[in-house]
Parts: C-alpha cells; sequence; structure tokens
C-alpha cells in the first residue's frame, strides 16, 4: 500500500521470486529490534492493555517527526500509517531508500505543513520497523515472539500511540489524520479520545472492513501459512523466511489498491519485453512483471507473521459492532471537526464506507465535510498526486487552525 | 459569489439588511440575481433568509454551493451550519471557508439525518430538480423545525403563454434551459405546491411570490393570482397542520 503504482515502473526482464534459502534481499529482524528513529521504551510500570486480555510489558514504539512542537503543545498532528506503511511519512526508507511514503502531503508549504504543525508518525504496535510485534523477542522465552504475540487490534495500537503522546508531553491533537488502516485508527481516536482530538481526517477507509476485505486478506493468509518456510510462524529460528507466500500475498494485496483503469492505462495487455507470447509461465505480461516485483520488494522490508497479524487488525475492526451496532454512537457528543475522503475508484474502500462514517456522522451531530474525489487510480489514490484531495485536505487543515488559533 | 472580500467584515452588519428590518418584512425581497445595493456582493434572499434564522440556530443548507449563505450565517448569526452541496468544487470552497459540508444530494442523503437535526433547514431553487419532491419535503420537514424553501413558479403567465400561444416549453429568465437540457425534471406551480403542503402536513407560517426581478409582490393578493404573476414562490413551513 505503500509502494505506489506511480513510483514503480515494471522491472527489465522478468524476475521470479527469490528462493528462500537466499536470505539477501529478506526481511532482518533487526530491523524490528533496533530502528533508525527514535523509541519510546515502556516498562513493566506501563503495560499496553490490549483487547486480547494481555497486558503486553515490556513494549516499543519507534517514532518519527517533523517540524517544531510550539509553546502551547497545541500544533500536533498524528499520522496514522496503512497496512504495510510505517513512521517513514517523511523521511528516506532506511531498507528500500525510497522517500517518506506521504512527502506529497506532508511537509514544509504541503497541505500538512511541517513549517506550522509538529507531525509524528509512529510504527503501529504488532508491526516490524521498530515497534514491538511478532518478530520482537519474547522477554519470557527470549525467542521470537512468532504466534505467541497476543492478536492486535486497531484500538490496541491507538492506546499505544496515545501512551506515545503522554510520553511526548503532548496533550491533544491539532489533526489526527490517515488513509486505510490508519483511517480506521483515525475513527477509534476521535471515538475513544474525542477530547484529544481537534480534527480529524479519515481517509479512503471504513468504520469496519467489509466481508469482501476480509476474504482477500485471508487469501494473503493462507498464501503465507501455506509456504514450507513460514515454519508454523518460527522461520525467524528456522534461518528461513516465507517470502514466497507473503510475496504471493502482497501479490493479491496489491490487484485490491489499484484500479481496473489504472492498470489498463499503465500496463494494458502490453507484453514484456517482446510482442508476442513465450508459450511459458514467464512474466510474458507486464502487469505480471509488476506484481513480481511488488512481491518482491516487499518481502526486503516486511515480516511476514507481522502481515497476519495486522491483517487480522483490520479484519477485526467494527466501530459501530463496538457501540451496540449503532455507529453513530461511536461519536456521540463529540466536538472533533471531520473531513471524510474518498475515492471514485477505490472499490477496496469504496465510496459507500465512507458514507457511512458521514452519515453517523450525521446523527450525532458532528461537524463533518465529505468530499469524493474523481480519480481512477483506486484504492492509493490517497497516497498518490491527487490535487483535488490535496485541495480539499488544505482547505480543511487551514480553516481548523483558524478556528484553534494556529 | 465566490469572492466574498475580507472588506466585508469591516463593514457593519446591519447595513445590510434590508431597510426596514428583517424582524418586520424577512419576505421583503428574493431571488437568485438581486444583490442588495449597499454591498453589491450579497443575495438579497440570504439576506433574508438571515434576517429570519435566530442566533446560534443550526442550519442545514442543501445545495449550499460555495458556502456564501453558511457563511454570511455563521459569521453574522453564530449559527452552527451545515451544507450538502453536489459539486465538488463547492464543496472545496466550503471547506477553504472552515464549514462542514458534505458532498451529497438531497434525494440520497437527508434520510440519514434523525428527526428535529436543524432549527433551519433551508432549500432554494432545488426542490424541482429532485427525483421524488414529495419524499425531500417530508424529510426537510422532519429534520428541521422549519423549513425555507423556494422554487420557479411553474404557473407564472409568462410559462403559460409560451405554451398557450407558442406551443413550446417555457424558457424564460427563472427557467434558462431548454426542456432536452434542464435539470428541472418536477415543475410544479405555486398552487401545486400549497396542495403538496397539505398532503404532506405542512404548516404554511408564511409565503410570498416574486415577480419576475426577484422582488416580493407585497400586497395580499388570492392565490390564483399569485400563480398567475409570481415567477418564484417562497414558503416558510413547519411540521403540523
Amino acid at each position: 500500500m505503500d509502494t505506489p503504482l506511480d513510483l514503480v515502473a515494471p522491472s527489465g526482464p522478468a524476475e521470479s521470486l527469490a528462493p528462500d534459502e537466499a536470505r539477501r534481499g529478506l526481511f532482518e529482524p533487526a530491523q524490528a529490534h533496533d530502528p533508525t528513529s527514535p523509541v519510546a521504551r515502556f516498562d513493566a510500570r506501563t503495560p499496553l492493555a490490549m483487547d486480547a486480555g494481555v497486558s503486553l510489558a515490556p513494549f516499543q514504539i519507534a517514532y518519527q517527526t517533523a517540524g517544531t512542537l510550539n509553546a502551547d503543545r497545541s500544533n500536533a498532528v498524528l499520522i496514522c500509517h496503512a497496512l504495510t506503511g510505517d513512521q517513514h511519512f517523511a523521511h528516506t526508507h532506511p531498507v528500500t531508500g525510497k522517500p517518506g511514503w506521504w512527502e506529497r502531503l506532508v511537509g514544509p508549504g504541503k497541505p500538512v505543513d511541517t513549517d506550522r504543525y509538529f507531525v509524528i508518525c509512529s510504527n503501529v504496535v504488532g508491526s516490524c520497523m521498530g515497534s514491538t510485534g511478532p518478530a520482537s523477542i519474547d522477554p519470557a522465552t527470549g525467542r521470537p515472539y512468532g504466534l505467541g504475540f497476543p492478536l492486535v487490534t486497531i484500538r490496541d495500537m491507538v492506546r499505544a500511540q496515545a501512551m506515545l503522546l503522554d510520553k511526548l508531553g503532548i496533550p491533544d491533537l491539532f489533526l489526527c489524520i490517515g488513509g486505510s488502516m490508519g483511517g480506521m485508527q483515525v475513527l477509534q481516536w476521535a471515538s475513544l479520545f474525542p477530547e484529544r482530538v481537534f480534527s480529524a481526517m479519515p481517509i479512503a477507509t471504513g468504520a469496519r472492513h467489509s466481508a469482501q476485505n476480509i476474504a482477500f486478506h485471508e487469501v494473503g493468509r493462507q498464501a503465507i501459512m501455506a509456504d514450507p518456510a513460514w515454519a508454523e510462524g518460527r522461520y525467524l529460528e528456522a534461518g528461513t523466511r516465507p517470502a514466497k507466500g507473503l510475496g504471493v500475498a502482497r501479490m493479491g494485496a496489491h490487484i485490491t489498491y489499484l484500479s481496473e483503469p489504472a492498470l489498463h492505462r499503465k500496463f494494458g495487455r502490453r507484453f514484456q519485453g517482446g510482442s508476442a507470447p513465450t508459450f511459458s509461465f514467464n512474466a510474458d505480461f507486464q502487469i505480471e512483471s509488476y506484481l513480481r516485483h511488488q512481491g518482491l520488494s516487499f518481502v526486503e522490508r516486511f515480516d511476514a507473521n507481522a502481515y497476519l497479524y495486522l491483517t487480522r487488525a483490520m479484519d477485526y475492526f467494527d466501530l459501530a459492532e463496538d457501540h451496540g451496532g449503532v455507529l453513530a454512537n461511536a461519536f456521540r457528543g463529540t466536538r472533533t471537526r471531520f473531513c471524510v475522503i474518498s475515492f471514485t475508484s477505490d472499490w477496496l474502500f469504496p465510496t459507500a464506507d465512507s458514507r457511512a462514517i458521514v452519515h453517523a456522522l450525521n446523527a450525532a451531530a458532528a461537524p463533518v465535510a465529505f468530499v469524493e474525489v474523481e480519480s481512477d487510480k483506486g484504492h492509493d489514490a490517497f497516497l498518490l498526486e491527487e490535487p483535488a484531495m490535496f485541495s480539499a485536505a488544505r482547505g480543511f487543515i487551514d480553516a481548523a487552525a483558524r478556528a484553534r488559533g494556529l | 459569489m465566490r469572492a466574498r472580500s475580507s472588506g466585508m467584515k469591516q463593514r457593519n452588519d446591519d447595513a445590510l439588511l434590508p431597510v426596514g428590518g428583517a424582524a418586520s418584512a424577512p419576505w421583503r425581497s428574493a431571488g437568485e440575481l438581486p444583490r442588495s445595493p449597499e454591498s453589491g456582493s450579497e443575495r438579497v434572499d440570504h439576506l433574508i433568509v438571515l434576517g429570519l434564522v435566530p442566533h446560534g440556530a443550526r442550519v442545514l443548507d442543501i445545495g449550499c454551493g460555495d458556502g456564501t449563505l453558511l457563511a454570511l450565517l455563521r459569521d453574522r448569526r453564530s449559527v452552527d451550519g451545515r451544507g450538502i452541496e453536489l459539486s465538488r468544487e463547492g464543496v472545496n470552497a466550503c471547506l477553504a471557508r472552515g464549514l462542514s459540508v458534505i458532498q451529497g444530494d438531497a434525494d440520497t442523503d437527508l434520510a440519514n439525518y434523525p428527526d428535529d437535526a436543524f432549527d433551519v433547514v433551508v432549500l432554494s431553487q432545488t426542490i424541482q430538480a429532485t427525483r421524488n419532491p414529495r419524499i425531500v419535503l417530508e424529510h426537510l420537514l422532519r429534520i428541521g423545525r422549519q423549513v425555507v424553501i423556494s422554487f420557479p413558479n411553474f404557473g407564472h403567465w409568462r410559462v403559460r403563454a409560451e405554451l398557450a400561444f407558442r406551443g413550446r416549453m417555457p424558457v424564460t429568465e427563472i427557467l434558462p434551459e431548454a426542456w432536452y437540457e434542464t435539470p428541472n425534471i418536477h415543475h410544479c406551480t405555486i398552487r401545486d405546491f400549497v396542495g403538496l403542503c397539505r398532503e404532506v402536513g405542512a404548516r404554511i407560517e408564511r409565503a410570498t411570490a416574486l415577480d419576475a426581478r426577484g422582488h416580493e409582490m407585497r400586497f395580499s393578493l388570492p392565490w390564483w393570482v399569485w400563480n398567475l404573476i409570481g415567477a418564484q414562490g417562497v414558503f416558510l413551513l413547519r411540521r403540523g397542520r
């Protein structure tokens, strides 16, 4: 979700997924323990109370910041990242060397203006870029948690972020913003800590994960678990990586982040390096080569078990269910200003999902704005160059800043 | 209408209200075209709504465009304003003004608002373009304690003349599009609308007609006269007969 279509050209000759034996170019657990970004550590005195009924301690949250916190501590922005995103929203990625994943939206003079706001983004708990997750060492056993890690929920992620803000001395957020799974966190923030969220921008998201989305996630998880190198989740100790399974999971998921028109525009039925089929199962088509490249590059930077856990967290998310089946109850009495954004060609989180959020916010008498951006880029549009989204975001954020006296 | 200059703020608010004060003559004039002579930038019908809406009220403006009316109501009446607008350009303009406006339309989005959600609901020149005007009106009465609604009168003498003498669908100042491109799919006359109000149990608190230039016809006239010479109908409604 963080390797947008426009950034990656189809790679040259057909590539096949790397064999497990060659660990070169595969996820290294070191990045899960010792990231290149700042880390907040929480010891046994401050455990994370998780929905699974577990008190997680010790644990750590890796984060990045940009901009400066003002004297009133009133200009903090929390960016919530998507499923396979990380804290490097405006910083060169330590593994891939790519620019920050949201530099189009966040930076000096950008809609989320780092000259004006103090912007924070933390790696979610359960992920693998420095925050505690299944690749971390379980202090009880001295081995990686693997499947011994408790199941994570979106609410757990938000609780951990709130603890990070406490540690940073930030009482409340001027803005909480995120797309996809990040948008779920934004909604959860607004529901769980309404007094700590002045304005909220959930983008390309839903208040619950649909059956179709759960289905896609399950296919990905089964691909990982079907890879013998997964080793029942103990691959880090076995010295293997389920790269084929994770790569296939990523290939399948990546299709859901795009759209038929975008794929057609970018690849069509064009052949890779020729003009005729080779009568083989090589990557004849550019789209095949592109997807294989997506799968390959993903396994370099992502932990397969973390992928299992985070997809599960999205599947479990149902904000209405947590509030008696009525989504409006999740926002009862809120004073947060909302701006909901969807994209016309997003079939993973279609506009109907955003409208359901808007209707619930209306029913709760919350101040809510809603824009459906015309785009053929599918779900990943929120990461891409979408001037209509930027202008909506700029208008909303600037007005919110005026209202807050920033 | 988009350029509401910063100079506006320095002017005395009351100077822009219609002569005689809004309370005494809230329906003095309205319409799409006229501007208040003092500002040159504000629609007289907006100023009329402004005179009607109490301080701090909750207002829903359906088809709010670039948010001119909502911004006016917020700045002068401290209302808690919400809007619904079909065009993304309009919604973006509203966002930049700090208004809470959702992209949507009257036919699909009103059903989701709870009863009595607003003190005043405004629907200007739109009901004739909805797919189901009766259901829209019922929702307006359900979600708003008061409803301000205006629409072009298809019983206007010029409309009748076009049909009667030329045998053509009318194209007038207030109905400028040809039949094949007009968004207005449910035309009605003032009398038709009064009939609909009866059917849905709406109480007409006040009603008036505006002439082709958007000026109120101030003398007391029977319905049939209004229905003949009024270019627009403007109604203030409330639930219950």
